[in-house]
This record gives C-alpha cells, sequence and structure tokens, in this order.
C-alpha cells in the first residue's frame, strides 16, 4: 500500500520512540507491575504497525526484510529454551529457577508479604520476560509486514 | 423454498442454545469458586519460592513454564505458515 | 439468578458468534464469529476465578484484602494469543481463496467433487 501525507509521516514518526520506551517499560517490570512479555510485546508491535501504515508496505519493505525479522524471532526463541535447559544443568528438573537466592544477577529474595519493589529480584523471571517479548515483536510485526505487502494494488507493483 | 438443510441448522442451534442458556442460569453464583486449595497454596509462597512480586507472571513462567514453550511454538508456527502462504517462487 | 450477569453475557457472545458462522454467507463475516466465540471462552475462563470483594494478585505497600485467583488469568493470556495465530492465519488463507475464486461468497465456490 503507499505511503500517507507528509504531516501524518512527520506526527508517527514522532510518536513512534515513546510507544517503544513504554513497551520496553512494561516488558522489563514485569516480575513487578502487571505486563510482562506478551503484553509489552504487543504494545511494540502496534507502534510498528503505525509505522508501516503510514509510510507505506512498499518502502519499509525495501529497508526490512522479512528474512531479517525472522532471523530475530528464532533468537528470542533459542533464548527461551536455553533459560530453560540451563536449570536443568545447573539445579535438578527442567524450567528450574537457578538464580534465585543466589548472590548473582537477579538472585534477592524480598521479605514475606512486604510491598517494595525492589528490580534486583525475581530469578530467572526478568531473562524470560526479554526472550519472550523480543519473539513476539518479531512475529507480529512480520505477519503484519507480510500481509500488507502482499495487498499491494497493479499500478504499484510497476 | 425452505430446503432440508435450513431446517436442520435451525433445529441444531436452537439446542444448542437452549443448553448454553441453561447453564448459565444453573451454575454458581458469580463470585464464589468452587476449589481455591491450589491458589492459596501459591499465593502465601511465590514471594519467597520465586522471589517476583506478581503472582501472574510466577505463575506464567514459574510454575507453569511448560505451557509457555507451547504458546511459543504455536507463534513461531504461526508466523512460518503466514510467511510461506504468501511466497512467490522465483522462476 | 441476577448476580449471573457475567456467565449470561458469556453466553450471548457465544451464541452471537455461532450464529455467524451457521448462517452467513460472505467468507469475513464467518471470520469474525470465530472471533467472537473465541472472546467469549476467555471471558468465561476470567469470570471462574474472581472472589468476592478481592483485589488483583500482586503485592503492594497498599493495605490490602483477600486476592483472587491467579491461575484463570496465566491460562487466559495463554489462550489470547493462539487466537491471535489463529486470526492471522485465517486471513491470510481468505486472501489466497480471494485472489483465486474472485468473489468472497461461499455458495459460488466449487467443492471437491470438481
Amino acid at each position: 500500500m503507499s505511503g500517507m501525507s507528509k504531516i501524518v509521516k512527520t506526527i508517527s514518526g514522532i510518536a513512534f520512540p515513546f510507544i517503544t520506551i513504554y513497551g520496553l517499560y512494561v516488558i522489563a517490570h514485569g516480575h513487578l507491575t502487571p505486563g510482562g512479555g506478551f503484553q509489552g510485546g504487543a504494545i511494540v508491535a502496534s507502534g510498528c504497525a503505525m509505522v508501516l501504515v503510514s509510510y507505506g508496505s512498499i518502502w519499509i519493505m525495501d529497508r526490512v526484510k522479512e528474512k531479517n525479522l525472522s532471523i530475530l524471532e528464532s533468537l528470542g526463541a533459542i533464548c527461551f529454551i536455553l533459560l530453560a535447559i540451563l536449570g536443568l544443568g545447573f539445579g535438578t528438573v527442567f524450567f528450574n529457577n537457578f538464580l534465585v537466592g543466589t548472590n548473582s544477577l537477579f538472585g534477592v529474595v524480598p521479605a514475606a508479604g512486604s510491598g517494595l519493589a525492589d528490580i534486583n529480584t525475581g530469578g530467572v523471571i526478568p531473562l524470560m520476560n526479554f526472550a519472550v517479548g523480543l519473539k513476539v515483536i518479531a512475529g507480529l510485526f512480520g505477519i503484519v509486514l507480510v500481509m500488507a505487502y502482499a495487498s499491494r494494488t497493479k499500478e504499484e507493483k510497476k | 423454498m425452505i430446503s432440508r438443510r435450513d431446517i436442520a441448522a435451525v433445529l441444531s442451534f436452537s439446542i444448542v442454545a437452549m443448553f448454553f442458556i441453561f447453564g448459565a442460569l444453573i451454575i454458581h453464583p458469580f463470585g464464589t469458586p468452587d476449589e481455591t486449595g491450589m491458589d492459596d497454596n501459591i499465593i502465601t509462597n511465590a514471594q519467597t519460592e520465586t522471589g517476583a512480586n506478581n503472582a501472574v507472571t510466577s505463575v506464567v513462567f514459574d510454575y507453569r513454564g511448560f505451557d509457555t514453550l507451547g504458546e511459543a511454538t504455536i507463534l513461531f508456527t504461526a508466523v512460518a505458515a503466514v510467511i510461506m502462504v504468501f511466497r512467490r517462487l522465483k522462476k | 439468578m441476577i448476580f449471573n450477569i457475567p456467565f449470561i453475557a458469556v453466553a450471548a457472545l457465544i451464541l452471537i458468534g455461532l450464529y455467524a458462522v451457521i448462517f452467513k454467507r460472505n467468507l469475513i463475516k464467518m471470520v469474525i464469529g470465530i472471533t467472537l466465540i473465541e472472546s467469549g471462552v476467555n471471558l468465561f475462563l476470567i469470570t471462574l476465578g474472581y472472589r468476592e470483594g478481592s483485589i488483583a494478585p500482586i503485592y503492594t505497600s497498599s493495605p490490602g484484602g483477600i486476592m483472587a485467583l491467579p491461575v484463570p488469568q496465566a491460562l487466559t493470556l495463554t489462550s489470547i494469543v493462539i487466537g491471535v495465530a489463529v486470526l492471522a492465519l485465517m486471513l491470510s488463507l481468505v486472501i489466497h481463496i480471494y485472489r483465486h475464486y474472485g468473489t468472497l461468497d461461499v455458495r459460488k465456490m466449487g467443492g471437491p467433487e470438481e
């Protein structure tokens, strides 16, 4: 599909970084506030779809090919499975939370019933949030881009 | 004219509708779940065992992480199938 | 009986979606009907896990009370993502069918006999 007028392109280019920052905030604080990998990934994919509608699918497809998006999505899935297998190596079972209680990256355990939100808690959950968020962003943006590129009219195909 | 297929469709739809409305009227009152043993155990132990303040995220990624693995597989399969439908073979 | 209004809303959503799948002839209307059925099932999953006068299951520093059940909310997350994947695949197949037949009417398409 072709792009829209100059005003629409400027405003969507100004609004896109704010939407991305908000989506990354929802992904990163998934273990403290409502949110997580799937919800934040849907927010960033909506911002990317807004840029796609306002700039035209031919312009975006020339710069972002869908095989780069496919590589990013596979990277997210591999990281998720790697974190699950590392639980098998360090602990006892598949999907074991092996970073809780130790003195390493995300290992502080909050006191029972307290409400203080410290980002340093959670064990392996924030890392899994980042992997799933990357997978959802690349997957949903890839679907929208391929379907918009495949339905362009005959005048634009030349 | 009214064909036999239309009569069969209307009859089966009304039978299914009767079952749904009957089930919605006879279910337990809204706000009183039947069995809460597992969820009470998760609410009291989630903060010390997983270390996260959010009980829903700890259920999705720690207590039931295997379901999230299946869901990630579904997302990957759907994206691969959509890209494959719109692929043009280069002549 | 009047306290079961969320369950009656679930039944209404599923029945309207079923009506759209059975009695309509346009392919896009059938896809919308399937999405309505899926929304009704998600609403049913969430209303099964509510306790009277409870708050969200997140530990904050505000004075709390009893908490709602967290497991049905986790299952609904998975169900929503599955619905999105099925909807994307259905719509791409509808685009493919439209290019082949030129129309979206179900009665004008051939079956497996031709």
